[in-house]
């Protein structure tokens, strides 16, 4: 017996008492929380004790290199890597890597992935019957700039239907996957576009509670990085959290 | 002291496999290396389930202690090592690498630095991976983590180092937070 999937209302309210809680707590939160009933996939895949304290130390207060050996420019184009043009509305993703003192992240890895315009990944396990596109593949490469910015030609990708309840749907996003400078700073996000109607319903969006918190994670329409009858232009900045590393030691490793 | 309020984070999704892994991926050093050894485990969730869908990542000091600063990771040449490691698990949840033990960086214990990833997981953890003790001195955060710090060093079993993560319940790994986290 396969139980009634549970309706978008009953994964409302839940968001909306534990937004409701959070306000009455009147503790700011940053992160999204990894307890987070109305994502269902997350009730056994959190874990229940707090995070212990660390200070960093060896490995952790240093990070992998990466570099052109290991990376492609033309893999920063995701419009191009299969001979023809992919369908959907062609686009620019551009913002700078900084950590928590405003230093440009250098010369790090910067890898993406997203659903086509039509919300289907290239992935054995996504069953939406929208049609994949022989053109785009959705995956990017990259390394930052001396400044930390990074730079992506792609496609807007489309929201897609998923399990979680019935009806539910995520609004679009493109994966971002980041390193710095130290491996404590290491992670891996969404990126959003403004606007979104999708947003109030997503329990992977509302997972993190605090509202200001939730909107460094949309990016802006950005006119002046729009091409003229080529693309649209988003700029999306990202901080990573606050490097150990000494404005002297960073002098070191130039 | 950090100035800017970092980007939250989000769960890697089911779909990351066609994007994140590579050729070699797991291969830290190829196979047959004087040296080389398996580390490997299961990723498991509350119910004792293993993930199909998780990606683990190793970063740690070569033998002699030193931290490789050297690009190549994602283009193996099999002689490079550059202390980097990614594997996503299979269907039953296991992760594997092939790998060097990893020596003493300032004179502390030797760990392999480890993140998990996982659909499901809201935000990526962190823990360490300590090499067998074999009588050394518990460090200060095995001592300060108490009773559950064996969920943080690592087994020899008969295919080489062993390190399971539970993210949930019964034996639950202790995971980690970092000044400037949160």
């Amino acid at each position: 017996m396969t139980p009634q999937p549970e309706t978008q209302a009953v994964i409302d309210a839940e968001i909306a008492a534990t937004a409701h809680a959070y306000e009455q707590a009147g503790v700011e939160e940053t992160q999204p929380r990894v307890d987070y009933a109305p994502y269902r996939s997350s009730l056994l895949r959190h874990p229940t004790k707090d995070p212990h304290h660390a200070d960093p130390e060896g490995i952790e207060l240093w990070a992998p290199c990466f570099g052109e050996r290991d990376i492609d420019p033309l893999e920063a184009d995701l419009t191009i890597q299969r001979g023809g043009e992919p369908q959907g509305e062609k686009m620019l993703v551009t913002g700078r890597v900084v950590d928590g003192d405003g230093r440009p992240v250098r010369r790090q890895l910067v890898e993406i992935w997203q659903a086509n315009a039509g919300g289907r990944y290239i992935h054995k396990r996504d069953q939406h019957p929208a049609p994949l596109d022989p053109s785009f593949t959705g995956v990017g490469r990259c390394l930052t700039d001396d400044d930390g910015t990074y730079s992506f030609t792609t496609i807007k990708p489309g929201p897609y239907p998923w399990r979680n309840h019935l009806n539910a749907w995520r609004p679009a996003h493109i994966h971002f996957s980041l390193f710095g400078t130290d491996f404590t700073q290491r992670m891996i996000t969404q990126m959003y576009f403004p606007g979104d109607p999708l947003f109030a319903l997503d329990p992977i969006y509302q997972s993190i509670v605090d509202p200001k918190a939730r909107e460094r994670l949309v990016s802006t329409y950005d006119h002046d990085l729009s091409v003229p009858e080529v693309l649209m232009g988003y700029r999306w900045d990202i901080v990573l959290t606050g490097s150990h590393r000494t404005p002297l030691e960073e002098e070191d490793h130039q | 002291m950090s100035t800017l309020t970092a980007t939250p984070g989000q769960t890697i999704g089911p779909f990351f496999h066609y994007a994140l892994p590579f050729d070699g991926d797991r291969e830290l050093v190829a196979p047959g290396t004087p040296g080389a050894v398996l580390l490997h485990g299961t990723v498991t969730d509350g119910a004792g389930a293993p993930l199909q869908d998780a990606l683990v990542e190793i970063w740690q000091a070569d033998p002699a202690g030193v931290v490789p600063q050297r690009t190549g990771s994602m283009r193996r040449d099999g002689h490079t090592f550059t202390g980097f490691g990614r594997s996503s698990t299979d269907i039953t949840g296991r992760y594997t690498f092939t790998t060097l033990e990893p020596g003493s960086v300032d004179g502390g214990l030797p760990f392999f630095g480890v993140t998990v990833f996982a659909r499901g997981l809201l935000n990526r953890l962190f823990t360490r991976a300590y090499l067998p003790l074999d009588g050394a001195e518990p460090d200060a955060l095995l001592t300060s983590v108490g009773d559950r710090a064996g969920t943080l060093v690592v087994e020899r079993d008969e295919h080489g180092l062993r390190f399971d993560v539970r993210l949930q319940g019964e034996g639950e790994t202790v995971f980690l937070t970092y000044p400037g986290h949160s």
